[in-house]
């Protein structure tokens, strides 16, 4: 247990403790310091308060055994057999991590008629592959899935999961967590591992520009989700290694109140993420019709139109061209964005692009931060511009042919 | 039909940034809004009840001026809400928090549907939904991004499953998340919100609920802590360039040109 505790005798003047909370939790009461239900427990008034005025006190914690939890699963994220690609990239981290701690790494794959895709996985330096096969497993329904990962949870006792925030992984994840109390941190831009096997998760965080490191150091398994994109790939073997396990699970465990109806393919999109170059509209673009500008410079590169979350909330633009947090997470060759400020939640969803041009008015704009070649200039001039001369070389070219 | 709606107030803005030297996070005159998110959850829930009858509930986890969100959700139609307050909430992370919020519904009475945004803008994790099904023991589903049928014991959605869309059927009771554009939320009503005005708004508090050991909730109920936080890095290989619109198209053009994207 622990808590905070108020010395009154050592506050001195109240207000500087008040003004020090970040989160409005102080407050002055019958002119004595209390905290509200506004407290966040981060402890800044404990460490930046006059000396013992708030102390923070904890019980002895009964703690785990560790080293009863062994290796890094991947959840194998697929769709009717389709593997996600994510699920190679997260292979590569836990192969990753896993050499630091010295454990194995280990794939969970649940479905139906997967045995030809679970040696798929083979390919990747994987120790083993535990799968589930059942016909109740046919489409991905959240109750049954979980039984089956609760299932390997408690057989394997892995030390941490990783998964991709896929529409599958950001379902059967939370679900996780909460049925085997874990903690779970979506959205992970960084992974490493602490040779005591905590997990060190970074992710943006308190919807602002700030990353916060964060540890399960008390509970195993450790979860996180990363999304697709974000880590890099292994390089496919040509021989298979490893070994597939196959697991058994009662077939009452897998009912579900959920029915699958029917499944409508949709029409082949152009995803933002399959773009190699992209052009990013922000806040800077003052009207819905000068996007048609932004459009042109990204027609002209062979690349996409994209925008952020102020731009597709004003439904200038549809949600699937947002990039970052709340939208998708993209990796081009080229990504110019055009008066974008860039905010933590942006720059999660494209600060691994390979060449990052950033155009904005405001020399203290953090997408700045973020940047490879920062243009400081007004992108009214720079984009017409820009789009004439890219014309006049295209033509030049074009006449010399 | 019992239809509940949780619904977070978040940061109005996203300028909130740590002081580099003193590591204390600056939130100054950051002002507080509804989860933008949760006004799509609303809606869904006022569609329901004009289909099927029945009551709207609202239920938020915060401190006390998130009663706020209540009286924004009586503005748009919803018939009762409560907040759940308490100074030992404080430091809750997923898990605690969609504890918490589960505890809170349990007191509440039973729901037929009980409705989430797809995420908050402040924690973006997408996780809290998911997570009170879980507690809850109800069956859930995300990306619900059309209503196609209501029935007395079911009802049927279309997910967006990127790619492809998939036509579900969930028993009462569930839960569901749903996408931005399910429906157009409304404006609150004028009227209504005057009304929502000297409306009492119901605090429930630690000692309310089932579950009073605190060694469940806040700070020492999660299992993720906060070791510390940062500014984000800055790119180490930034070049800043300056110069009139001219200059710097040029710069631009020949820069594309060198990593041969013309």
């Amino acid at each position: 247990m622990a808590k905070l505790v108020i010395n009154q005798g050592e506050v001195g003047n109240i207000q500087d403790l008040i003004s020090l909370c970040s989160f409005g939790a102080m407050e002055e009461k019958n002119g004595e310091l209390i905290i509200n239900a506004a407290c966040k427990m981060c402890k800044i008034c404990v460490k930046k308060g006059p000396k013992g005025a708030v102390e923070y006190i904890e019980d002895a914690k009964v703690t785990i055994d560790k080293s009863l939890w062994k290796g890094i699963v991947v959840y194998v994220d697929h769709i009717d057999g389709v593997i996600h690609p994510v699920t190679y990239e997260l292979i590569g981290k836990a192969k990753e991590l896993a050499l630091k701690i010295n454990h194995p790494v280990y794939a969970i794959m649940i479905g139906s008629n997967i045995t030809k895709q679970s040696h798929e996985l083979l390919h990747y330096d994987v120790d083993k592959v535990f799968v589930y096969d059942h016909e109740k497993l046919e489409r991905f329904k959240m109750e049954p899935y979980t039984a089956a990962f609760e299932d390997f949870v408690n057989n394997v006792k892995p030390t941490a999961i990783l998964m991709g925030a896929t529409p599958v992984g950001r379902q059967l994840a939370p679900r996780l967590a909460a049925r085997v109390k874990t903690g779970l941190t979506a959205d992970c831009t960084i992974l490493d591992i602490n040779e005591n096997t905590d997990l060190v998760q970074i992710r943006p965080a308190f919807g602002g520009n700030i990353m916060a490191q964060i540890l399960t150091p008390n509970h195993r398994p450790q979860m996180a989700t990363v999304r697709y994109k974000v880590m890099d790939a292994p390089k496919k073997n040509q021989v298979e290694k490893g070994e597939i396990i196959n697991c058994d699970i009662s077939s009452d465990k897998l009912n579900s109140k959920v029915d699958v109806i029917d499944i409508i393919a949709k029409e082949k999109e152009q995803f933002i993420e399959a773009s190699e170059v992209l052009v990013v509209a922000g806040r800077g673009i003052k009207k819905e019709e000068d996007l048609q500008m932004v459009q042109e410079l990204a027609d002209l590169l062979g690349g996409q139109l994209a925008c952020t979350r102020p731009i597709s909330e004003a439904g200038w633009l549809e949600a699937k061209r947002q990039v970052g947090l709340s939208g998708r997470t993209v990796r081009p060759k080229l990504i110019i964005t055009c008066g974008v400020s860039g905010s933590v939640q942006f720059a999660a969803g494209m600060n691994n692009s390979d060449h990052i041009i950033a155009i904005n008015k405001d020399e203290n704009a953090p997408i700045f931060k973020t940047a490879h070649y920062c243009l400081v200039g007004d992108l009214y001039e720079i984009v017409p511009n820009l789009i004439n001369q890219i014309k006049v070389s295209k033509g030049a070219l074009e006449n010399e042919l | 039909m019992n239809i509940l709606v949780c619904i977070k107030q978040v940061p109005d803005s996203n300028k909130v940034e740590v002081d580099p030297i003193t590591g204390v996070l600056k939130r100054n005159g950051v002002e507080s809004k509804m989860n933008p998110y949760d006004l799509y959850a609303i809606e869904t829930a006022l569609r329901i009840r004009q289909e099927m009858g029945g009551t709207i509930s609202a239920i938020t986890m915060g401190p006390p001026q998130a009663a706020g969100v209540i009286k924004e959700a009586f503005a748009m139609g919803v018939d009762n809400g409560v907040l759940i307050s308490d100074r030992k909430f404080g430091g809750a992370d997923v898990l605690a928090t969609s504890y918490t919020i589960s505890q809170g519904i349990k007191m509440l009475g039973d729901f037929d549907i009980i409705l989430c945004g797809k995420q908050t803008t402040d924690g973006d994790t997408a996780q809290v939904g998911a997570e009170i099904s879980e507690w809850l023991n109800i069956p859930c589903v995300s990306n619900v991004s059309k209503i196609v049928e209501i029935k007395n014991e079911d009802i049927v959605v279309e997910i967006d499953m990127t790619h492809d869309i998939e036509i579900t059927k969930i028993q009462f009771p569930c839960l569901l998340t749903v996408d931005k554009d399910i429906f157009m939320p409304r404006l609150p009503s004028y009227l209504k919100k005057q009304e929502a005005k000297n409306r009492e708004i119901k605090i429930i508090s630690l000692a309310d609920l089932e579950d009073k050991d605190e060694r469940n909730y806040g700070l020492n109920g999660s299992p993720t802590q906060v070791e510390r936080i940062f500014p984000p890095e800055v790119n180490a290989h930034r070049e800043i360039w300056n110069g009139t619109p001219t200059e710097l198209t040029n710069r631009l053009l020949n820069k594309i040109k060198e990593l041969k994207f013309i």
